[in-house]
Parts: C-alpha cells; structure tokens; sequence
C-alpha cells in the first residue's frame, strides 16, 4: 500500500494543455498514473499524449466517469476557480501545483473542500509519488529519473519543501532504505494537508513503517505532530530536521502573529517539542540517511 | 510582504469609515508647517516607516506651534530609523487620550481561517499584555464566506468587559476593520493603539496593513512598486529584479540584499538559491565555512536560462563580494541545463572574476554540468560544477579554498561587448532578441545552432538559419530562450548568434557605481 496515489486511482489534469501541464501529463504517464482526462476551457475535443481534453471538468466526468484526483497547473489567479469546479464534480483530491495563489483563495478552497468532504495537497507544491506506482504533479520532473531515485520500501517523506523532498528520497534510496509514498506539502503559510493530517494517513497505512519529516520554520504544523505523537494518534518512528536554524526568526506579520504564536514556529520550539513528544531529530541534514536506517535497525527492519 | 504605510492604512480606515486623526501627510518641514496651521492646535508629527517602536527612536513629536512644528519636522526628515530614511511624516492633531486599546486580524495557519484579537488593554508591549492579563483579550475566527457579522464584534468586544456605547463603537470598527482585511487581502492589519478620547469618540491612532504579496495584482490602486517581505525599502538593484520577476511569469526569481555595506576580503558572496528549504540548507552550509551572504536569490519552479541569466547578472552586479555559490536542494526536478546556460552566458560576458561553485544536481545534471565546465574555462576565475552526490557542505568547502588561493587579476577584465553584426537576422522573443549575422553563418561549417536549438525552431535557408516558425510564434514563447543557440555557436559555430535579453536599468546602476 501506500498513502493518496496509487496506481488504481484516476487521474484528471487542469491546465493539460499548458507549458507544464503537457510537459508533467507525459512525466506522470510514463511513470504509471492513471491520467484518464484533461480539461481545458476552450480546448475540449484536443488529446495531450493520447489523453482527451475536455471544456469543463463536469463534461470530463460524464464521459470517463468518477475521478479520484485532479492535478491541477493553471495560472495562479485562476487556481481557485478550478478548484471550486473540480470539488463541484466530486473530486476528492486535489493537488495545486501552483506557486502565489493568494491566500485569500486558499481559504475559499478550505471551506470549500471541507463542505464537499475533499482534502487537496498544496497550493505550491511539488505534487507526491509513490515510488513504483503512481505520481502526482512533477516530482521527479522525467519518468527516467522518477525511476533511477526513489526506491520502493516502507518509510514514508512529508516535506515543506519540494527540492527537499527529492533529496531525502533520494539519499534515503541510495543508501538502501525504500519508500512507500513521498508528500510535498507544499510551502506556502495555509495548506490544504498538512504535516499532522500526512501522518495520520501514514499511520492508517501498513506499509509504512516509519516517517521522516522536513520541517521549517513558522507556522505550526510541526509542534502539532508533536501534539499527535504524545496523544498517540501518530505511534509509528519518526524521523524529523528543521530547516532554517541560521535563518532570522520567521516573519511575524503583527502583533497579533506573537500572541497567537508565543514560541511556536520557532526552531528550537519545534526541535524541543519534537524531542519530547519522542521523535528523532537530525542535527544535520546529511545525518537523516543514517538516524533513519538505526531507527530501522532497532525495529528489525531490513527494508 | 507588501506593507502600507501608516498614512496610507488610516486612508482607507477613512474610506471604511473609521475615525481617524484629522490631518494629512507632508513631504517636506514647510509642508508640515502649513498642515499645523490648517489644523490650528496641537499636532503630533509621525515619521513614516515601516518599523515598530520608531517613538524610542525619536520618530515621534510633538508640536504646541506651527513653528515648533516647523523646527521638529526638519530633524525628522533625513533621520535614518532602522536603514529607513525618513521621507514622509504625517502630521495630526493631538489626542486627549483616555483610553488604549488593541485589535488584530491575522490568518491563522492552524485553524486555516482568518483570526481576529481584541484587548481592551492596548498600546506598547501588548505581547506582554496579552500575557499578564489573558481576560483583557478576545479572539475569534471569521468565517472568510459570512465575514465578521456586526453582532459577532460586539459580543467579542463584551468579553473582554466593555459596554454600552463604547462596545457599540468599537464593534463598528472591527467589522470596518475586517472588510478593508478581506477586501485588500492583507495577511495582517491591526489598530494599536485604538484610543478613547475625553468626549468618548473612538480613535484609530495608529494602522498597519501588510497586503498579500501574491494579490498584489488585484490592487494596483495601492501602487505597491515592490510586493515582497522586506525590512528595509527596495534598493535599486531590488526594483529591477522585481520588475524583471513581475514581467515574466515563467518559474520564480526572487532577489533581496542583506548587506550592502562591505568590500572585497570581508568574505561576502553572491549566493543564488533554487527553491526554499534547499537554499536554506544551503546558506546554513556557507555561513559554516565563514561567509556572510550579501543577497538571497532564489531561482525555481522550472524558470528558462533568460531568467537565470538576468539573475546572474544582478547578483554580479554588487560591489564586493568575493565568490559566488548556487545551489539548491541537490536533486531538482527540473531541467538543469536552463540554469548552467542562463549562469554561463552571465559569467562569459561579465568576465567573471571571482571563483564561482555551482551545485546543479537534479535532472539532466551530466549534461549541466559539462556546459557549465566547458564553457568557462576560458573565464578569469575558476568556476566549478557538481551533482546531487555532491552535499552543500562539500561545495561550500570547495568555495572556501578556491576563494582563499585565488588571485584576481591586476586589471579587472572589462565585460564584454555586445558584438556587431554585417548582415543581422533577427527575431523577437518572449523578453529579447536573437540576432544570427548571416556574414559569418554563410562561412559556418557546423551549422550547429540548428541541432542545438531545444524546440527545433530553427532551419537552414540555403546557407543560413532562420526561423522554421512564424515570428509571432516565436515572439509568443515558442522560443523559449533556452540559449542553446548562442553557446554552441559561440564554441563549435562561426560566432555568429547573440541573444538580448535587456535588463532594465542595470547599466544606469552600473554607470553610478563603475567598481561593481
């Protein structure tokens, strides 16, 4: 198993006939989605790589019928827009490839996904990939390298970075350790799923044995792991770096931002909450390989 | 983030209908001295910046005379509060101040909703308030569909003691506060203080907006000249890397200068990122081997070589610094040739002169690091590439000795020129111009610019390249300044091709500061 993608799940893209969503149709067709339909307004009747485009996402799912997940790559002032659509057509996955969607649309497409009973991952992010399946978005960037990088196994990624996403898979593959599903959550200060909300899918899926997170500086999805982990809702190993220890102290947009906030956000706040709550932190970023396969070790894991 | 000024803030408050002081904004001492006497009592003059706690640092007066205006607003403009020159100052009437109080709205990460505070305690130091008196403080979350209902700010206003006509204002203000929030999407606008005076009106004395740097677009009637998170007001070079990013809407280039204030062997460098978490790690891994960084650059999201380039090109563009380090988090998804051509073509007409390490791991990394290698070894400096196996603690290290043993040349060498060409052919593209001179294609024996071209746009006439496309296609984004073409041409062609790709205002830049 594995956690979101897989390789059963069907797969609409928004935006397929753009720079990026050709280019990434073709990525996630060679690595082994299942890409059944595109939508772009205006383009209806056109094929990306033998898929169909469609005008609107309703049109897409009367004629391929239900859609698992919509990958979507339109320009960001439009992104909400195409959420809404997706979400009206029952989707229950959204992935919002899109860098600066304004955050005031995020909290729209929050409401949204929330009354239509939907998560999405994103916006600004890489997309996921289950090594061997399926993937979603660019991770990878060519099915070639997708390939030749991550390794299938048992220890789940959730990054807020999507360049450290791939790097930790790809130092974790190569030093032996194979993973079942890698999540970018995506870097922007509101997201749809968050670090605390991939763990608790980590932890529903057998598979996967252990995770490792890449946090960061500001908001607050770290300390909440730590908050899952002391309630035991989260129960499997976890292995976890902070970034940004030299950067100045996460922006605080206002007072309002100290009071809520006090110390979390921070990187010793997240690290001492981490520790507590009992996870393994990295002190250095090329440690996570090595911290990752004793944890493995002491659970008699040969992954 | 995109911050309004004070007096630009209590604007709209004004058109949300919130009191606000009477009074306006000066640009000069004489303008002050005219305001105070329009205003015919006591004033108080406030230094625009984008700072808390500019009162400690003397950006606030008082006045009891137009003179005594006149004479305090000379000091306050040209004071220098936390790298802001003072350019404005606002000049209101005093307030009979009676009572303090504060309220913030701010989007919540946790809640995914927008948050609002009210403390019936307010002023300086409400962090501290909020501390010491947890019953003073009110919050809520707001549904972002409903907006904050008139009912729901006074109930919120309640809870924290107040009532009667008071709860009633206050209430008006909230919700006036939150439609400004929502209408121009500002990740934070807050009130502090808001004040009672001695008749009981309520006040805005103060007001900080900070606008969504990705709606920005939505507002161009708040003429925000650079919509990014700074702390100090855009520099030159900032302005034309932001309106290079704002123009070209193909990946990301983000460009900010820490530090302009240092000179060659204080160990500054030019540090050019590729995405958030892997530049973070990276500046973790140069800090480590004693540089200090001059700028943050970050170049992601699958952007083309011309934008590459024309980064490349501001970072070498500050005066002083002693190496230049990319590198980003070592296993990029994206193409990495687009980033070692956009670098190589910089590095080859500036002449580069300090030694350079690029970390190009990721996709098509063989191939990014042989153009980058190939192409500079004719360069001044040393400039070296490496691959994901290759940390970027490793590479910092290897930035640090290159910087140590090397020598710059006694004359630094000019940058190049643009070359002339007899029998120009030339097409336009999304931000420039390809030129091939024909005179020296006819002679070319490679014709390689045709194999080299990415989107194969290109095809020989007779003897010559020209466009296989339309120009408009091509002007359109078919070429997708990939630069293929100029290189091969330059090193296997006839030197033939040269593209322009103009960055606004650089040379003027350039002109004014010759050493950089």
């Amino acid at each position: 198993m594995s956690i979101l993608i897989d390789r059963s799940k069907k797969v609409l893209v928004q935006g397929i006939t753009g720079r990026e969503g050709q280019v990434r149709t073709q990525l996630m067709l060679e690595y082994g989605t299942r890409v059944v339909a595109g939508v772009t307004p205006g383009k209806g009747g056109m094929e990306v790589h033998g898929v169909p485009v469609f005008d609107t996402v309703e049109e897409a799912r009367e004629t391929v019928g239900v859609i698992d997940v919509s990958v979507v790559f339109v320009p960001a002032p439009i992104v909400k827009n195409s959420a809404l659509e997706a979400l009206e057509s029952e989707i229950k996955l959204l992935v919002l490839v899109p860098d600066r969607v304004p955050i005031y649309d995020v909290l729209e497409i929050v409401r949204a996904a929330k009354s239509a009973g939907a998560d999405f991952v994103g916006p600004n992010t890489l997309g996921l990939l289950s090594p061997g399946k399926a993937v979603l978005g660019m991770m990878g960037g060519r099915a070639r390298a997708a390939r030749e990088w991550f390794k299938q196994g048992h220890v789940g990624v959730s990054s807020r970075s999507g360049g450290i996403t791939s790097s930790i898979a790809y130092y974790l593959s190569k030093n032996g350790i194979g993973l079942s599903t890698l999540v970018h959550v995506g870097g922007d200060p509101v997201v749809g799923l968050t670090h605390p909300e991939i763990m608790k899918r980590f932890e529903a899926d057998p598979e996967t044995k252990a995770v490792v997170m890449f946090g960061e500086i500001g908001t607050s999805q770290e300390e909440r792991v730590a908050d899952l982990m002391e309630a035991s809702e989260f129960t499997k190993p976890l292995i976890a770096f902070i970034g940004g220890k030299a950067a100045k102290e996460g922006t605080r947009f206002s007072h309002a931002g100290a009071i809520i906030e006090g110390e979390r956000g921070t990187y010793e706040g997240k690290v001492r909450r981490l520790k507590a709550a009992g996870a393994h932190v990295a002190e250095a970023f090329d440690d996570i390989p090595e911290v990752t396969k004793k944890v493995l070790k002491s659970m008699g894991i040969n992954n | 983030m995109a911050r309004l000024y004070e007096y630009q803030g209590k604007e709209l408050l004004k058109q949300f209908k919130i009191p606000v002081p009477a009074g306006r904004v000066a640009s000069s001492a004489g303008e002050v001295r005219a305001i105070a006497e329009e205003l015919g009592r006591s004033v108080v003059l406030k230094a625009q910046v984008w700072t808390t706690r500019r009162a400690s640092m003397g950006g606030i007066q008082f006045a009891d005379s137009p003179a005594e205006a006149h004479e305090k607003a000379k000091d306050l403009f040209g004071l220098v509060v936390k790298g802001f020159r003072v350019e404005k100052v606002l000049v209101e009437e005093k307030l009979a101040i009676k009572q303090e109080f504060y309220t913030g709205i701010i989007i919540d990460d946790t809640s995914k909703m927008p948050l609002i505070l009210f403390s019936s305690v307010g002023g300086t130091g409400i962090e501290e308030i909020a501390k010491t008196h947890p019953d003073r403080l009110a919050r809520m979350s707001i549904d972002s569909l409903t907006g904050l209902r008139d009912y729901q700010a006074r109930n919120l206003v309640r809870r924290t003691g107040l009532h009667g006509k008071l709860q009633f204002q206050i209430g008006s203000v909230l919700v006036g506060l939150w439609q400004i929030a929502r209408k121009y999407d500002a990740r934070a606008a807050e009130i502090n203080p808001l004040v009672m005076v001695k008749d009981g009106t309520v006040y805005a004395a103060d007001c900080r907006l900070t606008i969504d740097d990705y709606a920005v677009y939505r507002h161009q009637e708040l003429g925000i000249e650079v919509a990014r998170e700074f702390d100090h007001p855009p520099t030159e070079l900032e302005k034309i890397a932001y309106n290079i990013e704002k123009n070209d809407y193909r990946g990301t280039f983000y460009f900010i200068q820490l530090e302009q204030n240092f000179k060659k062997g204080d160990n500054y460098i030019g540090f050019h990122g590729a995405g958030g978490g892997g530049s973070m790690m990276s500046m973790d891994a140069v800090n480590k081997q004693g540089f200090k960084i001059a700028n943050f650059t970050d170049t992601s999201g699958n952007p083309p070589a011309s934008k590459v380039y024309r980064a490349a090109k501001i970072i070498l563009s500050q005066k002083g610094i002693d190496g230049y380090f990319a590198s980003g988090s070592g296993v990029a998804s994206q193409e990495q040739f687009h980033s070692a051509r956009g670098l190589v073509k910089a590095f080859r007409e500036e002449q580069i002169s300090i030694p350079a390490v690029i970390r190009l791991g990721g996709n098509e990394e063989d191939l990014a690091v042989e153009i980058l290698t190939k192409y500079t070894r004719d360069l001044p400096a040393p400039v070296e590439g490496y691959k994901k196996d290759d940390s970027a603690d490793y590479c910092a290290g290897r930035l640090r000795t290159l910087v140590d043993h090397y020598r710059e040349p006694a004359v630094k060498p000019e940058p190049r020129k643009r070359p002339g060409a007899e029998k120009p052919y030339t097409f336009q593209t999304l931000t420039g111009r390809v030129t091939f001179d024909h005179a020296k294609c006819e002679s070319c024996e490679s014709k390689i610019c045709i194999q080299a071209c990415q989107p194969g746009i290109l095809k020989l006439d007779g003897d010559v390249p020209v466009l296989a496309i339309t120009r408009e296609t091509a002007e359109k984004g078919k070429c997708i300044e990939c630069l293929a073409c100029e290189l091969a041409c330059e090193f296997e062609g006839g030197r033939a091709a040269y593209i322009d790709l103009p960055i606004p205002g650089l040379e003027a830049i350039r002109f004014l500061n010759p050493e950089a």
